[in-house]
């Protein structure tokens, strides 16, 4: 079967749910990427150890524009006449595969968790992470965006080749005005490892405890809503079921009660651990390890023995 | 301005989940619904703002049964003018998109507002195919909005940080946190919403494409272990060892 997987290359590198995309389609079918931007080819060709064979990429424009990756994807599929389309469910993502389910009458797979089952639906996560639903799709194309964290790129193959392609996307009806990126910053939804502080933490003043084992680990921050409606954090922070939603591999809760709804955002994590003065607090029910103490004391007491095992490994 | 938000309902954060029918269905019994907390706490309250600074129109869309009724009146409370019900069961984004992308082509409407997900299915598809529908520019994940004339500017969230765009109306816009502040309805407003309209259309009986066949709960964790407060060596180490995370 033929997979065609669009990936983003504007950024300084190919940034790993790209991998996991490749890695994903590669176990559906044959796999083209079809990509846009300045993504010089021997990055591209990287793609290839992750299962694609062939590298289609439209250099005619740069940047995010949904309308113009619409059709950008919409004509590489009907080269390469993908029966699949694989997008990660990033911030792209969102964007682009619901315009191209109409455009292309493919039933979408919005947020998969796994590779098609047996009976040949696909997992994906539902009630803010509280459960999983399986979705069959009712067309004969097939869209799957893949949530970000959900499996692990797996190098296999060799370079791909790298074709200059174009793609008929046309113009932007939206025209950027300024981007800011934060300097130094592990962008949340990404991450994978994470340092998270609630109201337990008192105030904004505290937040060194946070960030001082955030960079010794090289995690990014989060917090509960409170403390981003407190302004004591930026509101992209806030994880939860009217936050961000996260799966990272290793995620620490400090001063965090465990409310449902944070729970919600927070529980496809693949190891929790929780410091909490209330050894009753909820999160201790969804934590693999636990530690009964004052965020205050515990905290730097953690991220000195991190420094320690950084220093010795 | 016209502007169209996008209402739907959703269970209550705190519900419990399961599911019925050999765990083909979510069981709802006992639960609570609530209005989508992003499009009332940001699409609505944000269409409001605007229609307060510029004058216009602020009509919402449902796709839904008379079961829906209730979270409706609630949008209408917190001050939407007029309300339509596209009178079908929602099973499937591309299905719900389709319909309230066949009412929005009648109404010529300069803003479709809606929030960045359903807390329930959490697809954030609707509003892309809607902007595919009607072809116009879909801006997702607003945190900020403001209308000159007919040039909007938006903040929106990309990947690490935030960027800037303007565009012309009309425009799909899915808003996250930061668009505007949650408005709790007063008294009055409760009594006026029982005298606006609520609109009830026949759907198009747009197709599915999609179908959720079953459903299934987390395995529960096992239990937690316990480090001593005074030994985060150990923790480091089962982080390391056992976890294999760091
Ligand atoms: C519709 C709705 C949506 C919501 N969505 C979200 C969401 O997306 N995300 C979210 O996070 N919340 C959400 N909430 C709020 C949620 O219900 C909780 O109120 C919130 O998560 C609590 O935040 P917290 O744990 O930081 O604060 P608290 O509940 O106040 O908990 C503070 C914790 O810190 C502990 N503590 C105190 N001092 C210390 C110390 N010195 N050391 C260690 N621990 C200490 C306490 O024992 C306590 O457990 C939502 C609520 C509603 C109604």
């Amino acid at each position: 079967m033929s997979v065609l997987v669009y990936i983003n290359s504007n950024g300084e590198k190919i940034a790993k749910n790209a991998f996991e995309a490749v890695t994903y389609s590669k176990k559906i079918g044959d796999v083209t990427v079809v990509t846009n931007g300045k993504a010089d080819d021997s990055m591209l060709a990287q793609l290839g150890k992750y299962g694609a064979s062939k590298v289609l990429v439209d250099r005619s424009f740069e940047g995010i524009d949904e309308q113009q990756i619409t059709r950008l994807v919409a004509t590489a599929a009907e080269n390469v006449g993908a029966e699949t389309i694989v997008f990660s469910n990033d911030l792209i993502g969102k964007a682009v595969a619901p315009r191209l389910s109409v455009k292309l009458s493919a039933g979408l797979v919005a947020g998969a968790t796994g590779v098609p089952q047996e009976d040949g639906t696909i997992p994906v996560n539902v009630f803010s992470g509280k459960a999983h639903g399986f979705v069959k799709v009712n067309t004969d194309k097939k869209i799957i965006a893949l949530l970000p964290n959900s499996i692990q790129p797996e190098e296999t193959g060799a370079d791909a080749a790298v074709e200059e392609f174009n793609g008929n996307a046309g113009d932007s009806r939206v025209t950027v005005k300024e981007t800011k990126l934060p300097e130094g910053d592990i962008p949340l939804p990404e991450a994978e490892l994470v340092v998270s502080g609630g109201r337990g933490l008192k105030g904004p003043e505290n937040w060194n405890l946070i960030t001082d084992l955030a960079t010794e680990l090289g995690a990014a921050t989060a917090c509960s809503r409170p403390v981003a409606d407190s302004d004591w954090r930026p509101h992209h922070e806030h994880v939860g079921q009217t936050g961000v939603a996260i799966r990272p591999n290793l995620y620490i809760a400090a001063g965090i009660s465990g409310a449902i709804q944070h729970l919600a955002g927070v529980n496809g994590s693949k190891t929790i651990v929780v410091i909490n003065t209330d050894d009753e607090a909820p999160f201790f029910k969804a934590a693999d390890y636990g530690v009964v103490g004052d965020a205050f004391e515990v905290l730097p007491k953690l991220t000195e023995a991190v420094k320690k095992f950084k220093a010795s490994n | 301005m016209k502007i169209l938000v996008c209402i739907s309902k959703a269970p209550d954060t705190t519900t419990k989940i399961s599911f019925t029918d050999g765990d083909t269905k979510f069981d709802e019994s006992g639960v609570k619904y609530i209005v989508n907390p992003y499009d009332e706490w940001y699409a609505l309250v944000r269409g409001l703002e605007l229609k307060e600074a510029h004058g216009g129109s602020v009509t919402t869309v449902t796709v839904g049964t008379a079961e829906d009724d209730a979270t409706i009146r609630k949008a209408l409370a917190i001050g939407a003018d007029d309300a339509t019900r596209i009178n079908v069961k929602p099973e499937d984004a591309s299905q719900v998109a389709a319909e309230i992308a066949a009412y929005a082509k009648e109404g010529a409407y300069d803003l479709v507002l809606l929030g960045k997900e359903t807390i329930d299915y959490n697809g954030s598809q609707v509003g892309g195919m809607i902007a595919e529908h009607l072809d116009m520019p879909f801006i997702s994940l607003a945190e900020k909005l403001d209308v000159d004339g007919t040039t909007a500017t938006l903040d929106k969230e990309i990947t690490g940080g935030v960027q800037t765009v303007e565009a012309e109306l009309p425009l799909v816009v899915s808003c996250a946190k930061g668009m505007a502040e949650q408005r709790i309805p007063n008294m009055r407003g409760i009594m006026a919403a029982r005298k606006k309209p609520l609109n009830v259309v026949e759907p198009t009986n747009a197709a599915k494409q999609t179908s959720f066949v079953k459903y299934a709960l987390p395995a529960p964790k096992s239990a937690v272990k316990l480090i001593d407060p005074n030994n985060m060596d150990e923790l480091v180490e089962l982080l390391h060892n056992e976890a294999k995370v760091i």
